[in-house]
C-alpha cells in the first residue's frame, strides 16, 4: 500500500501546473508590445507581487538586485480568450469530463462556469503554453439558454484563486438544428424548441417572466415577494444590465433576432459567432454591440457555411469592436488556439496590429476587464506572453507565459 | 434549333469541359523554385509542356523553348503540388454497419466531383489526394488516389496505371474507431479487431492459392469473391493498406500483421508515433501523420504530441503529413507541415511529408511530388515561403492545366470563404457567357 501511495504521489506530481513561485520579474524585450501605446524597441517590464510596475523603454532604466531576468525577442500582454469552454469540456472527450453543456432543459441561465470549471485540465495548460492567460469560459452554445461563463486565468491553481468574474455573461443560443431539436425528457415538458421563431417566442416569454419577477421582487410588503427562483434571478440580472447576454448567432436572419431581442427588452448582448457577418455589417455596427468573432479555421457546415478567414478584417473595416475565440466543437481539436485564430486572420487582410490588439486589449475592453489586464503598463496584473519572433509566425515558439506574475515554462511551444 | 447552332454551342460546351494542358511550352521565370528533388534555386525557371514538367533549374543552366509562352513569376515561390495521403473530400462516404470486413466497398462509387471541398482542396494547393471511407471499420473498402483536375465527372480524375486499372488503397482501422458493442459482427476488443483481420488474410491467402492451382481453368477457379479478390490485390502488394491507427500498441498491431502477411501498408495519424519511433523506423513501414491544434478528443488521442513528426525522423523513419479533411482544413495543408516544423521536424523532411513522401506512400512517386522532367505538370505558385502563415497558395496547376488562381473571384470564394463557397461547382458557369456570344455570332450577331 505505502509503495502504491508513493507511486500515487509520483503519478500526482506531473499534474501539477508548471508554474514557478512569483518572485519579481525583469522582462526585456527585443519588441514589445504594450498595446498602451506604439511597439517600444528594447523594452523593459518590470514586475513585483503579480502586478506590472514599468512597462516601457528599457535604456537608463535600473532593474533592482532580487529581479528574476527573462529575455525574449518579442514580449505582448497575455492572451485573452473571450469565448472557451476549456475547463467545462475536457481533453478525454468521455462523458465524465464534459460539462458544457446540459441538455436536460431549455433553459438553463442558473447553471455556473464556477461550478463545473476544472482549473487543471490539461486543456487549459495546453492554451497556456501558447500565450493564453485569461479565459471565458463556460457552458457552450448548443441549447437555448446553456448557462453562464466565467472570466479565469489559466494558472491552473483553482476556480477560487484563479477567478477574475464568476459570473460573466449568459449564454444564449439561437438557430440552428443544435438548438432547435424539439427535444425534452421522456413525458416532461421541459421540451427545447423546434424552429427558430419558437426559439427566440420561448425566449421572450422567459425574459416577460423574468421582468414580472424582478418587479414582484421589488414589492414593499415582503409576504407579496414571489419565492426565489435562480433561473428567473439570472435572467433579471440580465435584464437590469448587470450581466450580459453572450448571443451566439451566425446566420444573418439569427444575428438579427438577437439585435431584435436586444432593442425589445433594452438588452446589453454580444454578438458571439456570428458567421454571416458580412451580411449584416450594418446593421452590427449599429447596435453598438462588440462581436466574439468565430475561430478564422472554424469549419464551414450547415450555420457556419458561409464563414470566411477574411471576415475579422472586414469587421476591423467596418469598426466593428471584435476579438477572436476559441469556440466549442464536439469533435477535434478539443480546444483551438486563439493565437493561431488570430494569426491566420492577421494574414488574411487583418494585419499584424489590430490582430494582436484584437486577443488582447481589445478582448480585454469587450470582456470588461480592460481596467486589470490586455496591455502592459503600471499597476496591471502582470499577464504577458514571451515569443522567439514574430508571434504570429508559424514557426515563432511561445517560450514562456506569465499568469499574474507567476512564470509558466509549459513550452517552449 | 439551327444545327450550326447546336454545333456551335456543342464546341463551346465541350471546350469548357475538358481544359485541356497546351501543347506550346509555358515558362515560368524568376521564381524562387523548391523541387523537393534536390535544393531551392533562387531565380528559377520552369518549363512545362502537354501536361509534363519539361524543364526545371537555375535560370542560368536551364533553357526556355523557342516559342513558349513565359510567365514572370519573380518575387513568388514555385514548388510540386502538394500531395495529401489521407483526406476525405468529396463528401464521400465508405461501408455500413452491416460488417467490420468490407473491402469490396468502393469510395469511386460514392464521391461528388464538384463537391466544395474539391475546390478547396485545389485552393489549398493539393494536386492528388488519396480519399478514404471512414475508419468506423476493421476493412472500410476502396480508396481512391485522384488528380485534382477540374472534372465532369469523377473519371476525369482517376489515375490510370500502366495495367488500366484504378489506383486507390484498402482502409484499415484498428483501435477505438471500430469497436463496438459486442454481440454484433463487430469486435468488442483489441485482440477480437485482430483476429478478425488475421481471419481475413487468411481466407485471402487461401482464395488466391485456389486461384493460383487452378491456373486458366474456368471449372477449377474459385467463384469470384469481391471482398477476397481485394485482399488478393493486397497480398499481391499490388494495393497499399492505409491504416488508421493511434495508440502505440495498436501501431505495433498493425506492423505485426503486416509482418505476418507481407502486404505494403502505411501508418496513418499515428498519434503516439512518439513512443514507438523506433520499432516504426526498423519496420520500414512510412508512416503519415496528422497535426492537430490541440491533443484528446478520444481515449487514444489523449496523448497526440506535435512531436510526432520530429521524433519520426531523426529515428529515421519516413514521414508524410495529411489533412484528414474536415479534420483539417485542406486550403491550409501547408499549415501542417509548419506546425511539425515548429515541432521540431527540419524544413526539407516537412516539405518532403507534403509531397514526395505521400506520393510513395500512394506508389505515385514515378508522376508526382517532385518537380523533375517528365513527371506530371503539376506544381503551385506561392507568395512567399511555403511554411509563413503570411503566404497564400496563388495558383495551382495540374497535368499543366491551371485549377485554382486565387485571382479569380469565383477561386478566390473558395479559399477564403464567405457565402457560397459551400456550394457544389456550377456546370461550365464560366462559359455560358462565350456560348452565347457564339450563339450570337452564329445567328449573324442578332443576340439571342
Amino acid at each position: 500500500m505505502k509503495t502504491f501511495l508513493t507511486t500515487l504521489c509520483l503519478l500526482a506530481l506531473p499534474a501539477l501546473p508548471a508554474a514557478e513561485t512569483a518572485a519579481p520579474l525583469a522582462i526585456f524585450g527585443e519588441t514589445l508590445h504594450t498595446l498602451a501605446g506604439p511597439a517600444i524597441k528594447d523594452g523593459l517590464v518590470l514586475v513585483r507581487d503579480g502586478r506590472v510596475t514599468y512597462a516601457g523603454p528599457a535604456a537608463g532604466r535600473a532593474v533592482p538586485a532580487d529581479h528574476r531576468v527573462l529575455r525574449a525577442k518579442v514580449v505582448t500582454p497575455g492572451l485573452i480568450d473571450a469565448r472557451a469552454t476549456a475547463g467545462l469540456s475536457g481533453i478525454l472527450n468521455q462523458p465524465q469530463d464534459q460539462d458544457m453543456l446540459d441538455r436536460s432543459a431549455p433553459l438553463q441561465p442558473e447553471l455556473r462556469a464556477i461550478d463545473a470549471y476544472n482549473a487543471r485540465d490539461p486543456l487549459v495548460a495546453w492554451v497556456r503554453s501558447f500565450g493564453i492567460t485569461t479565459l471565458n469560459t463556460g457552458h457552450a452554445p448548443g441549447s437555448l439558454v446553456s448557462g453562464q461563463t466565467m472570466i479565469v486565468r489559466t494558472a491552473g491553481h483553482s476556480v477560487e484563486e484563479d477567478v477574475i468574474n464568476p459570473a460573466a455573461m449568459i449564454a444564449v443560443s439561437l438557430g440552428g438544428s443544435a438548438v432547435n431539436r424539439a427535444e425534452g425528457p421522456p413525458g416532461g415538458a421541459a421540451k427545447s424548441p423546434g424552429t427558430r421563431a419558437k426559439a427566440v417566442a420561448m425566449l421572450r416569454a422567459e425574459l416577460i417572466k423574468a421582468q414580472e419577477y424582478a418587479r414582484k421582487r421589488e414589492a414593499k410588503d415582503e409576504t407579496k415577494r414571489p419565492a426565489r427562483d435562480l433561473r428567473l434571478e439570472t435572467l433579471a440580472r440580465g435584464l437590469d444590465g448587470s450581466q450580459r447576454f453572450l448571443v451566439t448567432a451566425h446566420r444573418q436572419q439569427d444575428i438579427l433576432a438577437a439585435l431584435r431581442l436586444a432593442r425589445e427588452f433594452n438588452l446589453r448582448i454580444v454578438l458571439d459567432g456570428c458567421a454571416d457577418a458580412p451580411l449584416v455589417l450594418e446593421e452590427i455596427k449599429a447596435s453598438g454591440f462588440p462581436v466574439i468573432l468565430h475561430p478564422t479555421m472554424a469549419r464551414a457546415s450547415e450555420d457556419t457555411e458561409n464563414l470566411a478567414m477574411d471576415t475579422a478584417a472586414r469587421l476591423a473595416a467596418t469598426g466593428i469592436p471584435f476579438t477572436f475565440q476559441s469556440g466549442y466543437e464536439g469533435y477535434v481539436p478539443k480546444t483551438r488556439v486563439i493565437l493561431f485564430e488570430a494569426a491566420l486572420a492577421a494574414a488574411r487582410g487583418l494585419g499584424f496590429e489590430r490582430a494582436l490588439a484584437a486577443i488582447t486589449l481589445d478582448a480585454a475592453r469587450i470582456l470588461g476587464i480592460d481596467a486589470r489586464t490586455g496591455s502592459l503598463a503600471d499597476g496591471k496584473d502582470a499577464d504577458l506572453a514571451l515569443f522567439e519572433g514574430d508571434p504570429f509566425e508559424y514557426t515563432t515558439h511561445v517560450t514562456t507565459t506569465v499568469v499574474a506574475g507567476r512564470v509558466f515554462a509549459d513550452g517552449p511551444r | 434549333m439551327p444545327p450550326r447552332l447546336l454545333a456551335a454551342l456543342v464546341a463551346a460546351l465541350l471546350a469548357a469541359g475538358a481544359a485541356a494542358a497546351q501543347e506550346k511550352p509555358l515558362a515560368f521565370t524568376g521564381a524562387r523554385i523548391i523541387p523537393i528533388a534536390g535544393q531551392p534555386v533562387d531565380n528559377g525557371i520552369l518549363v512545362v509542356q502537354g501536361g509534363r514538367i519539361l524543364a526545371v533549374g537555375a535560370a542560368a543552366s536551364t533553357a526556355i523553348p523557342a516559342g513558349a509562352e513565359v510567365r514572370d513569376a519573380r518575387g513568388k515561390v514555385i514548388m510540386p503540388g502538394l500531395v495529401d495521403s489521407h483526406s476525405h473530400i468529396g463528401g464521400a462516404s465508405g461501408a455500413d454497419g452491416a460488417s467490420p470486413v468490407q473491402p469490396d466497398v468502393r469510395v469511386l462509387d460514392a464521391i461528388d466531383v464538384r463537391h466544395a471541398s474539391i475546390q478547396k482542396a485545389q485552393a489549398g494547393g493539393i494536386t492528388t489526394v488519396n480519399v478514404m471511407p471512414g475508419s468506423g471499420h476493421l476493412i472500410s473498402g476502396q480508396t481512391l488516389y485522384l488528380k485534382l483536375r477540374d472534372g465532369r465527372v469523377i473519371d476525369d480524375l482517376l489515375i490510370r496505371l500502366s495495367d488500366g486499372s484504378t489506383a486507390g488503397g484498402l482502409k484499415m482501422a484498428n483501435g477505438t474507431n471500430s469497436i463496438r458493442t459486442p454481440g454484433g459482427p463487430f469486435p468488442g476488443s483489441r485482440a477480437k479487431s485482430a483476429a478478425l483481420v488475421r481471419e481475413q488474410f487468411v481466407k485471402a491467402q487461401e482464395y488466391k492459392a485456389r486461384r493460383e492451382r487452378a491456373g486458366n481453368d474456368p471449372e477449377k477457379l474459385p467463384p469470384r469473391d469481391l471482398a477476397l479478390e481485394m485482399l488478393v490485390e493486397v497480398l499481391e502488394g499490388r494495393r497499399i493498406v492505409q491504416h488508421h491507427t493511434h495508440r502505440h500498441d495498436d501501431i505495433l498491431t498493425v506492423l505485426r500483421l503486416q509482418k505476418e502477411f507481407g502486404f505494403k501498408v502505411v501508418l496513418h495519424h499515428v498519434s503516439e508515433a512518439a513512443k514507438v519511433a523506433a520499432e516504426i523506423a526498423a519496420s520500414g513501414v512510412p508512416a503519415s501523420v496528422i497535426i492537430l491544434d490541440s491533443p484528446g478528443g478520444k481515449l487514444e488521442a489523449r496523448d497526440f504530441a506535435l512531436e510526432n513528426c520530429a521524433a519520426l525522423e531523426r529515428a529515421g523513419a519516413e514521414v508524410g503529413l495529411h489533412t484528414d479533411d474536415s479534420v483539417t482544413d485542406s486550403r491550409l495543408f501547408l499549415r501542417s507541415a509548419a506546425l511539425a516544423v515548429r515541432a521540431g521536424m527540419t524544413r526539407d523532411a516537412a516539405l518532403r511529408a507534403v509531397t514526395i513522401a505521400n506520393a510513395r506512400m500512394l506508389g505515385l512517386e514515378t508522376r508526382v511530388g517532385t518537380l523533375e522532367p517528365g513527371k506530371d505538370a503539376d506544381f503551385i505558385l506561392l507568395s512567399g515561403d511555403p511554411l509563413s502563415v503570411y503566404t497564400e497558395v496563388e495558383q495551382t496547376w495540374v497535368d499543366g492545366v491551371k485549377v485554382f488562381d486565387l485571382a479569380n473571384p469565383a477561386d478566390r470564394l473558395y479559399a477564403r470563404g464567405g457565402p457560397g463557397a459551400g456550394d457544389s461547382r456550377r456546370a461550365v458557369l464560366c462559359c455560358f457567357g462565350s456560348a452565347w456570344d457564339i450563339i450570337a455570332a452564329a445567328n449573324g450577331g442578332a443576340g439571342q
